[in-house]
């Protein structure tokens, strides 16, 4: 202890000063307290990522693997096999695409969770945010942010593995489809964050549903491949609705706002449509969660 | 003009356990307030409850006037906590985690970084701000947390067992810098079970025992209620237990002692509790004198808070504490403060 507590200044430093801050700062205003707490936060989560790389680097690594080995289990199929004009490569790029931006958005919750249980929480807790929506803002965005990066490298590695590169509309519009399915799947996350006892439980609910979804969706086969009955489920699953579009932009040079991008055993979705069900789904989830936060944040 | 904090009727319990079952205190602006208690007696469910993280099941809860259950943003503005545990963010370093806790808290951003650096000198915390918090030791985490607590300046300042697991040096830092803090006019709420600490600290306290206060007031109020010193009396280094019976029947023959108990623990040492302000001490040398018994030593003490809370409950505040530790299961406590 080579300092001690300085007596200078001492007195105006400690001095209670109820003007400071929120309520009676007449400056303030709950958009610009919202906007700085949200940013504070995101913050936090950037120098967390900065000095410990290692869930990006392996985030990275992860989908890699998925493509090299995936790529090469498939590599002697029969041409065509995938679409007339599809090679496997170009087949699983996008359902590498979204399926690392899917696991990547449904662990947002755990650190959280961390901090519920480590008591870091309770410092946001005690804190007069203008909205305690500005702690499930920040994880969102960053997450976002960590799935556009991974999706980055993924279409670059698949770029160079021989998958082609869409054109800018086309990477513009899969950026727009990764935003839709990370925001749905991460307010879920987060809501469970709130709603579980602890991470045990958290980790147990990921590892259900992780690998689950990948296979009952479009990621690593088409439709036609499976049974009647996953079929059904993999039409269902909201994964599916993002894979399909982004396999037609990578098919496809000339695809517009109309092209039929996914048939399902009962009607086929333009890409408009598609977008309007993960639209859907986020707007069910971003529903559902509402009564799980309000209980911790009212 | 309105207490900085007012406590009425609190009760919280967690399940079907009353954590908290009937408490009521005032802190007035400018002082430290301290509640003493042994663990599992409530503190930390009051606490919980002042600082809007727990919502009581009745009762009121006010700062500075304001309720913390009708506005509870505006009691947040108010109020600073330091935690137990200090919960830190090992990766950050001290000034990142003091930059959040202002934005958090809404400082001007053009303020933020003299307030963290005013607040880093004062503290003493120079040559650790920029080193990760997860290198600290006990007390200087402990400094950090009680920056991160004042960057607002709030009127209130609420601590909960400030100085538990600090070495004596870390407790004495936080000691003057509490007693610092109320000369700066902060008023100051702590909780903690040594004796001592409030003891030395506190302008008032509360005893809580088993989610109850069943005593409040000055420590002096509170000692000189239970009335009479305490007087320790050695005949000889070690008294023959014959010896002591004897003087222990002559001096319970003097007015002014109320009770005379032969400690056989302590060397067959005599505990006496006479009243106060009689001149006691040269009156029992003098009629020991008398029957030719000798004195070892003689000494006078007040009595302690420790006497208050053994009059009020039947034991010691250590006792309860060793009694409350082998039956609590923390762990079930912190994940029903979790919900």
């Amino acid at each position: 202890m080579s300092q001690s507590i300085s007596s200078r200044n001492i007195k105006s430093a400690l001095a209670p000063n109820p003007a400071v801050g929120g309520q009676n700062n007449e400056s303030s205003n709950s958009l610009g307290d919202f906007i700085q707490e949200t940013l504070a936060l995101t913050q936090r989560l950037f120098i967390q990522l900065q000095r410990r790389p290692s869930t990006l680097i392996a985030g990275i690594i992860q989908p890699f693997m998925w493509l090299v080995l995936f790529g090469a289990l498939f590599s002697k199929a029969p041409a065509g096999l995938f679409g007339s004009d599809l090679s496997y490569a170009k087949f699983l790029a996008p359902g590498v695409i979204v399926f690392t931006a899917f696991s990547g958005a449904l662990n947002a919750g755990l650190p959280v969770m961390f901090d519920r249980e480590f008591g870091f929480l309770n410092r946001l807790l005690v804190a007069p945010l203008s909205s305690r929506y500005s702690i499930v803002a920040a994880s969102t965005i960053y997450i976002i942010a960590l799935s556009f990066i991974q999706t980055a490298v993924i279409i670059f590695a698949s770029a160079i593995l021989g998958a082609g590169l869409p054109g800018i509309v086309g990477l513009s519009a899969i950026a727009l489809i990764v935003f839709l399915i990370v925001l749905g799947v991460t307010a879920l996350s987060l809501g469970l964050a709130f709603a579980l006892p602890g991470h045990i439980e958290l980790l147990a609910v990921i590892f259900v549903t992780n690998l689950p979804l990948l296979f009952a969706s479009t990621a690593l086969a088409p439709l036609s491949f499976m049974a009647g009955w996953l079929q059904v489920i993999a039409s269902l699953n909201p994964l599916t609705y993002a894979i399909e579009p982004i396999r037609y932009i990578y098919g496809h040079g000339d695809w517009a706002i109309n092209s039929i991008v996914m048939n399902t055993p009962w009607i086929g979705f333009s890409f408009g449509s598609v977008i309007l069900v993960l639209l859907g789904f986020d707007a069910l989830i971003l529903l559902a969660i509402q009564p799980l936060l309000r209980r911790r944040f009212a | 003009m309105a207490a900085a904090v007012l406590i009425k009727n609190l009760r919280k319990s967690y399940g079907d356990v009353p954590a908290v079952k009937d408490i009521s205190f005032t802190v007035e602006p400018g002082e430290i307030f301290g509640l003493l208690g042994p663990n599992g007696a409530g503190k930390t469910t009051t606490i919980r409850c002042l600082c809007t993280l727990a919502k009581p099941d009745r009762g009121k809860i006010e700062v500075g006037g304001i309720s913390a259950i009708a506005s509870p943003k505006a009691v947040r503005q108010r109020l600073g906590y330091v935690a137990q545990e200090v919960a830190i963010d090992k990766v950050l370093t001290g000034r990142e985690l003091l930059k959040l806790q202002a934005a958090l808290y809404h400082l001007p951003k053009k303020s933020i970084g003299d307030r963290t650096n005013q607040l880093i000198e004062v503290l003493g915390l120079q040559d650790y701000a920029d080193k990760k918090t997860g290198t600290y030791s006990g007390g200087i985490r402990k400094r950090l947390d009680l920056a991160a607590g004042l960057l607002h300046q709030p009127e209130v300042l609420v601590l909960d067992e400030p100085t538990v697991g600090l070495d004596i040096e870390s407790r004495m830092v936080v000691w003057e810098f509490l007693q610092a803090l109320r000369e700066a006019g902060t008023t100051v709420l702590i909780t903690s079970h040594y004796l001592e600490e409030i003891d030395a600290l506190a302008d008032r306290l509360a005893i809580i025992d088993q989610g109850v206060v069943i005593a409040e007031g000055t420590p002096s109020e509170l000692k000189d209620k239970l009335g009479g010193d305490r007087i320790t009396l050695r005949i000889r280094e070690f008294t023959p237990y014959e010896e002591a019976e004897k003087a222990k029947y002559i001096l319970e023959s003097l007015p002014f002692v109320e009770n005379v108990i032969v400690n056989t623990v302590q060397g067959n040492s005599l505990n006496l509790i006479v009243t106060s302000g009689q001149n006691s001490l040269s009156k029992i040398e003098q009629s020991l004198s008398e029957v030719s018994l000798p004195t070892f030593s003689l000494a006078q003490s007040r009595p302690s808070l420790d006497d208050v809370y053994l009059a009020a409950t039947g034991k010691t505040i250590m006792d309860a504490q060793i009694a409350a530790s082998s039956s609590r299961d923390l762990k079930k406590e912190k994940k029903q403060q979790m919900k």
